[in-house]
Parts: C-alpha cells; sequence; structure tokens
C-alpha cells in the first residue's frame, strides 16, 4: 500500500511524516516520530492513556488516522512542559503522588490540561466527570483529583 | 534518615513528562520483529487440520512457527508443565496460541494471524462448576480439606442457623499496559530479554528451557511495570519465550505486546468462585460452628492455582474466631482461561465467604452488624486494652493452628467507628431508609486481617546488590520489581537511610537475573518486607567495613563512627560520604556487597493445613455508604472510610495511595466488573467497552483514608507491614453496603451475588419486594 505524505504540527514544532493509510496516529506518535509518552491501553477509545489535542481538541489518538494530522496542530504530553521547568499540573502530580505505574498519567495529563483551558476553575465533579474517559487501575483516583484541583488553583492565582 | 517519609515515587518526574519507558516504549533495534499468536475458536477439541500457508503469504510475514518448530521445551507453566507455548494437537479454550507469527510490524502480525485456516473438531467443553463437579475434572486428587473440632455437631446443637450459597464472579487484571516482552540475541546464542514481569527468574528459567541453554545464557531485565496486580506472575511467560525463540531463529531482535482484546482472550483472571455455607450460633450472634465448601474455578491449567485456592481457604477466617470450622475445597478444571494469581490471590475469596456468613447472620439476629463482627473478632494483641474482649477463653487460634498475636482490629474498629461517625450515620440511614422508597441507602463494614508471606515457604527469601562508588553514589539493585506500588522507592529509602545520606545519592536500577539471582515473584505483598531487608543487609555490610577502616584510621571505636546526614563521623574526624567513600577505596576496602534476607519463623504443611504459614497479619477496616434506585439497580458509593494498618510505614504517601487503590479495585471487583462467558465458552467482555472497572467518575464522592499508628509487632523491615494486597479487600465493604440498602426494601435476606451489578441488585430488589 502506498504511502501518504503529511505535514503537521507536533507541540509547535513542523514535522513530517510518510504513513500508512490505515495508521492511527497513535501509531505514527509513537512508530515514526518517537514520542511514546501516549501509551495505548485499548486501542479502541475507551481508556483515555493515548490521549493527545488536535487543534486544542482533546481527542483519543488510537481513534484517529495519522493522515487525519495533516496541517493540524498536535499537542502530546512531551510538550507540556514549558522547557525544564514543569507545567504547574506535572509538579502537583508529583507532590500529591498521584501516580503509581504512571501509564495512565500522560493520557491524564493532557486531559486535564485541556479541561483546564477551557474552563480554569472546575468544581471536583467537573474534573470526575471530565476524567471519567481516562481509566487508571492503580490509584482509585483520588489523588488525581486532588492534584487537577490544586493545580488549577495555582493556575488561577498566577493567571 | 530517610525512612519513614512521603518522597514521592522514585520515577515520577519521568512518568509525568512522558519519558518514562515501558517495553513498548524502548527503542528496538534496526529490523526488530514483531510477533502474534494464532488463537483457537474452540474451547475444547482435536486440531484435524492446520493450514498455514495464507498466513506464510501475508504482507510482512517472516515465519510461522507451530509446536513442532520449537527447537527445545514448549512449556510456560510456573508449576506443573501442563501449559504448551504453541497447543500439541488438542485446544483446552478459546484463547489458545495455537502458531505464532514473525512478522515486520505488530499490525502485519495480527492481520496475518487471523488468516489461518484451521479445523477442529469439538468436544463439549466443561465450563462451569456445575459441569466439572460433575465430570470430576479438577486438579489434585479430590479435595483440600482443612477442619478443627466438629462444625457439624456444633451447627446442629446450635440455637440458630443460617445457610447458603454465594457466587462470586473473577476479575480481569486490566493492568493498563498489556503483557509486553523484547527479546534481542546477543553473541553466542546468549539471550537478553526485557520483559514486563513481576517475576524476572521465573522468564529466565522458562526462556532458558526453551532455549536449550542453561540459566546463565539469559539475561532478563524488568524497570517497571504498566500494572501487574498478579496478572504478571506468570502470564508474561507466553510472551516472552516467543519472542526468545523467534529471535534465535531469525537473529533478529523479536518484540512481542498483546492488544488489549487479545491480552483479555488469552491471559488468565481472578478464580471465581462458588461458596456454600452452614454457619451455627447463639442468640448473642456469637458463632459456634462454621462450615464453606468453596469451588474454585481453575481454567484449563494448574498454574497458581493450587496456592491461590490454599490462601482462600487460610481466609475463610478473616478476623473471626471459628470455634469449630470445616473448610472444603475443590480445585476445578475447566475449558476457559487458567485463572491466575491477583491481588490477594484467594484470600479475597475466602473473606467474601465469612463475610456473607456474618452479613446473613446479623440480618437473621437483627443485629448491628458491626457489632456482631466484634464479638467474634479474635482476641486483641497483648497490650490491646481499647476493647474488652467478649467471649471469654483464650480466642486467639486460627483454623489451620497459627496464633493471631498481633490482632489490631479492637482497637482500629473503635477508632474507624468514631472517626466515621458511625452510629449517628447508621441512624440517619435508617430513617432515611423508612421515609424513601424508590431511594435506599446501604452501610457496609468490613474488616482485614490478611497474612503475610508466601505459603510457599521457600519463596520467602530475598536477594540484593549494593555498590558504592568512589565519589559516594550509591547503585542499588534487588529482586523485586516496579509495577507502580512504590517499592523501588521504598528499598532506596532504606539504603539511602543505612548510609545516612541523601534519597538522591542512590541510583535505583532494573531488575535484572544477572545481578540477583534466584529471586522470588514480587507478590505475596512482600515486595518490601523482603528485598529492603535484603538491601539493609547489603548496605550494613558495606557500612560495617568502611566503619571498621575510619576507625583504625581515626583511632576510635568502631561503635563510633556514624553516619548522619551525608556525613561521616570518626573519632575527631568529620568528613563527607564521598570523602569517605574514597578514603576506603584507596584504602582498598571492598565497596560491593550482596544482601540477602529470608523471613523467620515461618513453616507450613499445606497437605495437613497445620503450621504457621505467615509471619504476621495485615489489618484494615472499612465503612463504606452507598444509594441504591431501586427502580433501576443503579448505585453509587456516597462515602468511604478507611483506617490501614501499615505497621511503621515506610512511606505514608505511597501507602495510602496503594490503600485508596486498593479499595477502589476490590469495590470494582465485587460491584461492576463482570466476566462473561458464552455457551461455546467464548469471552465475551473483552475490552474496556464491555468490560467495566471504576472510571474516576465513580470514586467515592468523600473519601477518608488514615494509617492505622502502630507498628510490626514482629521485626520487619523498620517495623512496617506489607500494603500490597491488603487494602483490595476493603472493598469488600462496598459489597456488605449494597447488601445493607437491598436489605431494606423487604423482609428476607438479600443473598447478593457478586459482582453486584445494577442488574444483579435490582433482580435482588425484585425477590424482596415480590417476597420470594
Ligand atoms: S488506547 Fe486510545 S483510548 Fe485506549
Ligand atoms: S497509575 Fe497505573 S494506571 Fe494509573
Amino acid at each position: 500500500m502506498s504511502k501518504i505524505h503529511v505535514s503537521t504540527t507536533i507541540n509547535g514544532d513542523t514535522a513530517e511524516f510518510l504513513c500508512d493509510p490505515r495508521e492511527t496516529l497513535l501509531d505514527v506518535l509513537r512508530d515514526r516520530l518517537g514520542l511514546t509518552g501516549a501509551k495505548e491501553g485499548c486501542g479502541t477509545g475507551d481508556c483515555g492513556a493515548c490521549s493527545v489535542t488536535l487543534d486544542g481538541r482533546l481527542v483519543c489518538s488510537c481513534l484517529v488516522l495519522g493522515a487525519e494530522a495533516e496541517g493540524r496542530e498536535i499537542a502530546t504530553v512531551e510538550g507540556i512542559a514549558p522547557g525544564e521547568e514543569l507545567h504547574p499540573l506535572q509538579r502537583k502530580f508529583i507532590e500529591h503522588a498521584a501516580l503509581q505505574c504512571g501509564i495512565c498519567t500522560p493520557g491524564i495529563l493532557v486531559a486535564a490540561k485541556a479541561l483546564l483551558e477551557k474552563n480554569p476553575d472546575p468544581t471536583e465533579t467537573e474534573v470526575r466527570y471530565w476524567l471519567a474517559g481516562n481509566l487508571c487501575r492503580c490509584t482509585g483516583y483520588d489523588k488525581i483529583i486532588r492534584a487537577v484541583m490544586d493545580a488549577a488553583a495555582e493556575m488561577r492565582e498566577a493567571a | 534518615m530517610s525512612v519513614t517519609r512521603s518522597h514521592p515515587h522514585d520515577a515520577a518526574r519521568l512518568h509525568v513528562t512522558g519519558t518514562a519507558r515501558y517495553i513498548d516504549d524502548i527503542p528496538t533495534p534496526r529490523g526488530s520483529l514483531h510477533l502474534a499468536f494464532g488463537l483457537s475458536d474452540t474451547a475444547r477439541g482435536t486440531i484435524t487440520a492446520l493450514d498455514l500457508d495464507p498466513v506464510r503469504a501475508a504482507p510482512g510475514v517472516v515465519a510461522v512457527l507451530t509446536a513442532d518448530d520449537l527447537p527445545f521445551a514448549n512449556d510456560v507453566s510456573p508449576s506443573a508443565h501442563d501449559e504448551p507455548l504453541l497447543a500439541t494437537g488438542t485446544v483446552h479454550y478459546v484463547g489458545q496460541p495455537i502458531f505464532l507469527v514473525v512478522a515486520e510490524s505488530h499490525l502485519a502480525a495480527r492481520r496475518a494471524a487471523r488468516l489461518a485456516r484451521v479445523e477442529i473438531a469439538a468436544e463439549v467443553p466443561i465450563l462451569t462448576i456445575d459441569q466439572a463437579m460433575a465430570a470430576e475434572s479438577r486438579f489434585e486428587e479430590g479435595p483440600r480439606l482443612y477442619a478443627r473440632g466438629d462444625a457439624a455437631a456444633a451447627i446442629a446443637a446450635a440455637p440458630r442457623m443460617v445457610e447458603g450459597t454465594l457466587e462470586l464472579g473473577g476479575q480481569e487484571h486490566f493492568y493498563l499496559e498489556g503483557q509486553a516482552a523484547l527479546a534481542v540475541p546477543q553473541e553466542g546464542g546468549d539471550m537478553l530479554v526485557q520483559s514486563s514481569t513481576q517475576h524476572p527468574t521465573e522468564i529466565q528459567h522458562k526462556v532458558a528451557e526453551a532455549l536449550g541453554v542453561p540459566m546463565h545464557g539469559v539475561r532478563v531485565e524488568t524497570r517497571r511495570m504498566g500494572g501487574g496486580f498478579g496478572g504478571k506472575e506468570s502470564q508474561g511467560n507466553a510472551l516472552a519465550v516467543a519472542c526468545a525463540v523467534a529471535a534465535r531463529m531469525t537473529g533478529r531482535a523479536c518484540k512481542m505486546r498483546y492488544d488489549r482484546d487479545d491480552d483479555m482472550v488469552i491471559t488468565g483472571k481472578r478464580h471465581d468462585f462458588r461458596i456454600t455455607y452452614r454457619a451455627g450460633f447463639d442468640d448473642a450472634g456469637m458463632l459456634q460452628g462454621v462450615e464453606f465448601v468453596q469451588y474454585a474455578r481453575c481454567g484449563w491449567a494448574q498454574d497458581l492455582s493450587l496456592p491461590v485456592a490454599d490462601r482462600a481457604m487460610l481466609h475463610a477466617d478473616n478476623a473471626y474466631f471459628l470455634p469449630n470450622v470445616r473448610i472444603e475445597s475443590h480445585r476445578l478444571k475447566t475449558n476457559t482461561q487458567s485463572a491466575t494469581a491477583y491481588r490477594g490471590f484467594g484470600g479475597p475469596q475466602g473473606m467474601v465467604g465469612i463475610e456473607r456468613v456474618m452479613d446473613h447472620v446479623a440480618h437473621d439476629l437483627g443485629m448491628d452488624p458491626v457489632e456482631l463482627r466484634r464479638r467474634n473478632y479474635y482476641d486483641a494483641a497483648a497490650g490491646d486494652f481499647s476493647t474488652k474482649n467478649l467471649g471469654g477463653g483464650a480466642r486467639d487460634l486460627t483454623p489451620y493452628g497459627q496464633r493471631v498475636e498481633d490482632f489490631e482490629l479492637h482497637g482500629m474498629t473503635d477508632a474507624l467507628m468514631e472517626s466515621a461517625g458511625y452510629a449517628a450515620r447508621r441512624a440517619a440511614v435508617d430513617a432515611w431508609n423508612a421515609e424513601h422508597s424508590a431511594i435506599k441507602k446501604g452501610l457496609g463494614f468490613a474488616p482485614v486481617k490478611f497474612g503475610i508471606s508466601f505459603t510457599l515457604t521457600h519463596l520467602n527469601q530475598a536477594g540484593a546488590l549494593v555498590h558504592v562508588y568512589q565519589d559516594g553514589s550509591v547503585h542499588l539493585n534487588h529482586g523485586g520489581t516496579e509495577m507502580g506500588q512504590g517499592l523501588f522507592q521504598k528499598v532506596a529509602q532504606v539504603a539511602a537511610s543505612r548510609f545516612g545520606i541523601p534519597l538522591e545519592m542512590v541510583k535505583i536500577t532494573a531488575t535484572d537475573t544477572a545481578k540477583v539471582p534466584n529471586t522470588s515473584a514480587t507478590a505475596a505483598s512482600s515486595g518490601s518486607d523482603l528485598n529492603g531487608m535484603a538491601v539493609k543487609a547489603a548496605c550494613d555490610t558495606i557500612r560495617e567495613r568502611m566503619a571498621a577502616f575510619l576507625a583504625e584510621r581515626h583511632q576510635c571505636e568502631v561503635a563510633q563512627v556514624r553516619f548522619e546526614e551525608g556525613r561521616v563521623f570518626a573519632g575527631g574526624a568529620e568528613m563527607t560520604f564521598a570523602q569517605a567513600a574514597q578514603m576506603a577505596y584507596e584504602g582498598r576496602v571492598s565497596l560491593s556487597s550482596t544482601g540477602f534476607y529470608k523471613t523467620p519463623k515461618v513453616a507450613w504443611d499445606r497437605i495437613r493445613g497445620e503450621g504457621r504459614p505467615f509471619f504476621y497479619f495485615a489489618y484494615g477496616c472499612a465503612l463504606t455508604e452507598v444509594a441504591v434506585d431501586t427502580r433501576t439497580g443503579e448505585n453509587r458509593i456516597l462515602r468511604a472510610d478507611i483506617l490501614h494498618d501499615a505497621g511503621a510505614s515506610l512511606n505514608p504517601a505511597l501507602d495510602i495511595g496503594q490503600v485508596e487503590g486498593g479499595y477502589v479495585q476490590g469495590a470494582g471487583w465485587l460491584t461492576t466488573e463482570e466476566l462473561v462467558w458464552d455457551e461455546a465458552g467464548r469471552l465475551r467482555t473483552h475490552a474496556p467497552s464491555t468490560y467495566k472497572i471504576p472510571a474516576c467518575s465513580d470514586r467515592p464522592e468523600v473519601f477518608n483514608v488514615a494509617l492505622w499508628d502502630g507498628q510490626n509487632r514482629e521485626e520487619t523491615i523498620y517495623r512496617s507491614k506489607a500494603v500490597g494486597e491488603p487494602p483490595f479487600m476493603l472493598g469488600i465493604s462496598a459489597w456488605l453496603a449494597l447488601s445493607d440498602a437491598v436489605a431494606a426494601c423487604g423482609d428476607a435476606y438479600p443473598a447478593l451475588d457478586a459482582p453486584a451489578t445494577a442488574e444483579r441488585v435490582w433482580d435482588a430488589i425484585g425477590r424482596l419486594r415480590d417476597g420470594v
């Protein structure tokens, strides 16, 4: 099968790749671009481990074709930290011990960041339901919610 | 001093930046190949034709292997050698690997694996407990029996009696990282295997057998897993062996990871159980005699089913003294996935049995379920005066003859009832239920007493390897594996505190069979107990050598050399740890040591059911409040209050994380997580779309978790207690709360099976309301 040429922007940098028309954006990120922060937890849009944003919109990259990235802007967990400094969400996840095995963490950070961009002052319930598509088998979620609430508060103060 | 503090997880920074590597993230050598299994679509039968030509002809396929192509052992069983990597003429469950595809990409391998033409002469499969009992299809010659006194006579003589049957579903591990392995051929026929496994030594062992080489020809490395929960104790063997065999054959690196659906279809899960019970008791609720029959559905291969079923028997008492007791256990062989280790390892199933009895007895007597439980508790440990023991006499002997010498639950229950405001909330729930018929509320209380140690006594050992470099930095290795529980962090804290240095000076490295040999699985919650002690031993050896050297140089007693806050004090001299290391190196002192630990006191005869299988017990208790919509059965956890005993916690933040995660996983097991097989033996719930683990929105609205302020009465590492498995069983309180809410809908006992899905809850309410 002939490959498709795609030009896109990933975490602010332009990127080009060739991909199979059937290949998912998740596979392209992981296997062609070496960005392994997004994980495959199910491949069917049910776990959120592969979360990235596409033109600012939160998507499961396992449900997006690589070819669909043409001309769009993609943001992944690798782009969350602005340089050496960590993003407040990242810091709060460490501070609150909001991760155990950590494999859900990239997806949850991307999803939480997307929430806070839309809604800088979410209620706890809004956080819980926004993140309901991001499964975590280890933590029981409590510390995740606390970390997001705390990061939101800090970001509001800084803003 | 770095122990007993809440340091974050060692790799936290890597995790939040997406740079922590799991197997599938490791850059593979050029030309790496990818594998997939071709699976049986039939639960039981004989393969009559196998045409693999279409698979071989598929794009990207490099090789296709069947059992006949395997050069040496065709076995991935951790126990009874009854689990071939690839089927040998017969198939035993839907999902059993029949052939192996080696291809240029993961997708090419998976697509090709679907193209085989397989003909199987199907036989009637044995799928259910009833079918297995009727066919006498079992492991071991007959049921195991542990008993004390005459339970039947005690029940007959008791003023009151309840009896019943409980169906208890299995559970998918749903580690978010699926099974994965990568094998890279080395010179001279050696093999390096990276595996997502809780048991690198077992992987090494099975790979060596499959390659026909001594164990020294295989090195296995495991940096981390994306969750394990027991599901990576033996279930990773197949992938690692497949990769190694294919890598040997092709001379190229080979990687295999299961897609989620394949993972759920191929791998074993928690054993589902049926438990029948009879219990005799007096009007005060004191148990006189209890009988259990436990039926465990073990699947097609033995795997770890015997010790799992043993542990279910060993937890049939949970926290209660049973004066006369009989526990019979059937280990049934069925044409389903081979059930395997899962957090608690049978303990949860055993415990649910006695908690059901308690729930039933309390309902029968109309007695407060918390009070009933407390009356039947084991005697308090010496020195616990928080509660007067009821019942009189020595009530500290388990059904298997181990004395319970550290029973903490009297005091813990007092404290939880107080902090959770039980009495007032009980009254409020009752008042609510009296007034409302659409929404009913329920409260459930569950105590946990969980035995710590491998019941296979020889597994209770661990090794470590520690190096101090001449700049004072420390390299740490031990046999435990990291799956998110924070083991590496805890063990590094131990090392830092032994040398009196900051944590940053300790480098935690991947588990590696070439550094520490002959390790046990990271299982049975034993990770920090065993490895922490082994690391302590290694560090102390080096520290003593350094102390002896410095004492001589600075003319002081060895005992006067102190290691504190990154500095070393010897006589009048003071130096940094780095300087001390440099001096010791120049003084030709060895700065490297192994360490070893074996758990004392344990000795156990599993056939007679007698001895001391456990070094100590870990305790916990939980109170859960739920609301149930009686019109639909839908329900929600409103509040959970937990008090858990981690001894003198090595790291409270990590331990509380284990407690929260364990509770939620346990509650998921008993409420929403339902595995469904159809009559052909196909697992119909093989993805998160149909198998419902708790999500963020299911977290209890109010979630209060605290650690019990105590220390281990046995000499464990800094008097801490194991914390991996015990909190899982706190989730039983959620199921009991649902039972309580349903009970408010009628007079009869709800006899709620598990998982208590909305459907089951709704059914049970219907039965109560219809009076049937
Ligand atoms: S991998 Fe995309 S949602 Fe699970
Ligand atoms: S931390 Fe393991 S899945 Fe979330």
